[in-house]
């Protein structure tokens, strides 16, 4: 029986924490872009529900067109934002880019609650219910795929970054600013894709999020439980953020599964810390080596 | 009109008001802050000592941002600290305000060395998480320790005495404010003309290089810590005594978010600055609050969207400063007093 339990547990705190991975890799393509750390991702997610909710639950589209139309818009989101907001701040602190980024977040989420109010919303789930036996743990279907996406995002992102163009100078820019302009990588074309992409994938989890746990407000705090994540996997490692996802998710599952007092909220924080005393960096993160 | 700067004493020299302009101003301000109560509503008085609290709240958090370059999401957690600190040193041991507040204000500067110590080796973008982990534990042990905090109850902290006279209205409270504040703005000011300040604006500005040059980072970087959680804790006790009423709602992360938007909208680094962001945090929701009230009978869907209008309008309004006037308002007063200075003459 108490084997049964753990491994109940385990999967439930491995999909949950694929979730967290999904909004985790959208941090990470920023940084590893920009150096910013996007304080309003969890609304880029807000974003992403909502849409599908207003593409295929208001306007009766097919979900796959629906997720398609979701992603474009993402998209376009995420290109204005860098166009209006985050590139006239290129070469400015760190303290201005997370405040930007959070009066980001206020502003998305007014934009949000005026446009769908702020009650919940029923999604229509498009992902497949049912449930399947997987040793001796019963495991939802919604939640396998939730793994099968992240891990294909990360399959994708991992190739993105090693064989594209833009993948490749994402990483020269991230390594050198002026060295990757001195050889011809446009930042500005550069930063554009990259914020895109976090639209994107935010968006994919925010479509996730509705099918798995429905469209309301609650979907932001998500975001603020990713920051832990990305921390422990390091800000630029996409590897990072899907380990990093599934030791916070299994941690939140056994505390929440073996102690029952909400100490799940904070144990992740707890690790963070410890963590990030022995490895400043996160686990996978790049040491930077500074110079006067 | 000013002509040049000619001092002919060090003593002129290392004052705070040098100018006969700045002179004129700092008396108004005595001026205004002594007429103001007399002047105005309960309603405006409300709003005064509200800026008051958050200004000094600001000011701690400008000495540990601003200053030190140490980016703290953990304000919240801190005000928590020192209104929970005073209110409970006042209900259950019945210690009077004038020693539970400056109590509970060290209290949290303790509390703020701790929290300081992961700045040995976490930089940047990493402290601001960990200080996020701080804000979310505080919150947690506020909510869950019942035996202590009352949990998510509210804990009421009886009216303050000085003297025999109940501290019970804005009229009374705006003094014990507005000398805090002035007391506080004073001390900020000194601090940063001192071997202190100029260690901590070093540390910001190049801390590899200012260890080079001799300064102990860690020592000061802790010591940053603990004067800004100082003050901070010291606003957070005054917010205790002044509503007389605290509860965990209050020092969530959406209070440190307010904060840091306070000090970017300001001014990083400047007193005046935070007061202005202060003010200007302040004002902001209740000026949108006053207008969708007045428009209630012609428009009445405008109360049902005001609460989305104010949170619309506060991120607004801080990428907008970020992105027009990163240096926020006290850029744009340093221009207003620049262009006066040498009106009508100014070529």
């Amino acid at each position: 029986m108490q084997g049964d339990v753990f491994l109940q547990l385990t999967v439930s705190g491995l999909s949950n924490g694929m979730v967290y991975a999904l909004v985790a890799v959208g941090f990470v393509v920023i940084y590893k872009a920009s150096d910013v750390i996007n304080f309003a991702q969890g609304e880029f997610l807000l974003f992403g529900a909502y849409l599908a909710f207003a593409f295929i639950g208001q306007f009766g589209l097919p979900w796959s067109v629906g997720v398609l139309a979701t992603l474009l818009s993402a998209a376009m989101i995420g290109l204005i934002v860098e166009r209006l907001v985050l590139r006239p701040l290129i070469g400015e602190p760190v303290i201005s880019m997370i405040m930007v980024t959070i009066g980001l977040s206020s502003l998305l989420r007014a934009v949000v609650n005026g446009i769908w109010g702020a009650r919940p919303k029923a999604f229509p789930s498009f992902i497949p219910e049912g449930e399947v036996e997987f040793l001796g743990a019963v495991v939802g279907i919604d939640r396998l795929l939730v793994i099968a996406i992240a891990g294909i995002l990360l399959i994708v992102l991992t190739l993105f970054f090693r064989h594209t163009r833009d993948g490749i100078a994402m990483r020269a820019i991230a390594d050198d600013q002026q060295a990757a302009l001195s050889m011809g990588i446009s930042i500005k074309r550069v930063l554009a894709v990259a914020w895109a992409m976090a639209a994107i994938t935010a968006a994919v989890a925010g479509i996730v999020l509705a099918n798995t746990v429905g469209v309301s407000h609650d979907i932001i705090f998500i975001g603020l439980r990713v920051f832990p994540v990305v921390i422990l996997g390091g800000l630029d490692s996409v590897p990072g953020a899907i380990v990093g996802g599934g030791v916070i998710g299994l941690l939140e599952a056994y505390t929440a599964g073996y102690t029952s007092s909400g100490l799940e909220l904070i144990v992740p924080y707890i690790v963070l810390i410890l963590v990030l005393m022995v490895r400043p960096y996160g686990l996978f993160g790049k040491e930077i080596i500074e110079r006067v | 009109m000013e002509s040049g700067i000619f001092f002919s004493d060090y003593r002129s020299d290392m004052s705070l008001r040098r100018m006969p302009l700045q002179k004129v101003r700092t008396g108004l301000l005595l001026v205004g802050l002594l007429v103001f109560p007399f002047l105005a509503s309960p309603y405006w008085l409300h709003l005064a000592n509200q800026i008051a609290i958050a200004t000094i709240g600001a000011i701690g958090l400008n000495i540990l941002v601003g200053y030190t370059g140490q980016i703290s999401l953990g304000q919240g957690a801190f005000m928590a600290i020192g209104a929970y600190g005073a209110g409970l040193l006042t209900v259950r041991l019945g210690v009077p305000f004038y020693i539970s507040i400056p109590a509970a204000a060290l209290i949290t500067a303790v509390a703020g060395l701790v929290v300081g110590l992961p700045s040995l080796r976490l930089k940047g973008l990493y402290l601001a998480v960990a200080t996020l982990a701080a804000q979310q534990i505080v919150e947690f042990v506020v909510t869950h320790w019942d035996g202590l905090t009352g949990g998510t109850e509210a804990l009421v902290v009886p009216a303050p005495e000085l003297f025999g006279a109940r501290l019970n209205t804005d009229g009374r409270f705006y003094w014990i404010l507005v000398v805090i504040a002035l007391a506080v703005a004073l001390f900020a000011a000194n601090l940063f003309r001192s071997r202190v300040g100029r260690a901590w604006v070093a540390i910001r500005d190049q801390d590899i290089a200012a260890s080079a040059i001799g300064v102990n980072v860690f020592g000061y970087k802790l010591l940053a810590f603990a004067t800004s959680s100082f003050l901070v804790g010291l606003s957070g006790a005054l917010l205790a005594h002044y509503r007389s009423i605290v509860t965990w709602e209050r020092f969530t992360i959406e209070v440190s978010i307010s904060y840091l938007a306070m000090i970017i909208i300001g001014g990083l680094g400047t007193i005046s600055g935070s007061f202005f962001g202060a003010t200007l945090i302040v004002l902001l929701p209740a000026m949108i609050n006053t207008v969708g009230r007045s428009l209630q009978d012609t428009a009445p869907w405008a109360a049902t969207v005001l609460p989305y209008v104010q949170q619309g309008v506060f991120g607004l309004v801080i990428i907008l400063f970020l992105v027009l006037e990163p240096q926020g308002l006290a850029k744009l007063w340093r221009n207003v007093k620049d262009y006066f200075r040498v009106w009508p003459f100014s070529y």
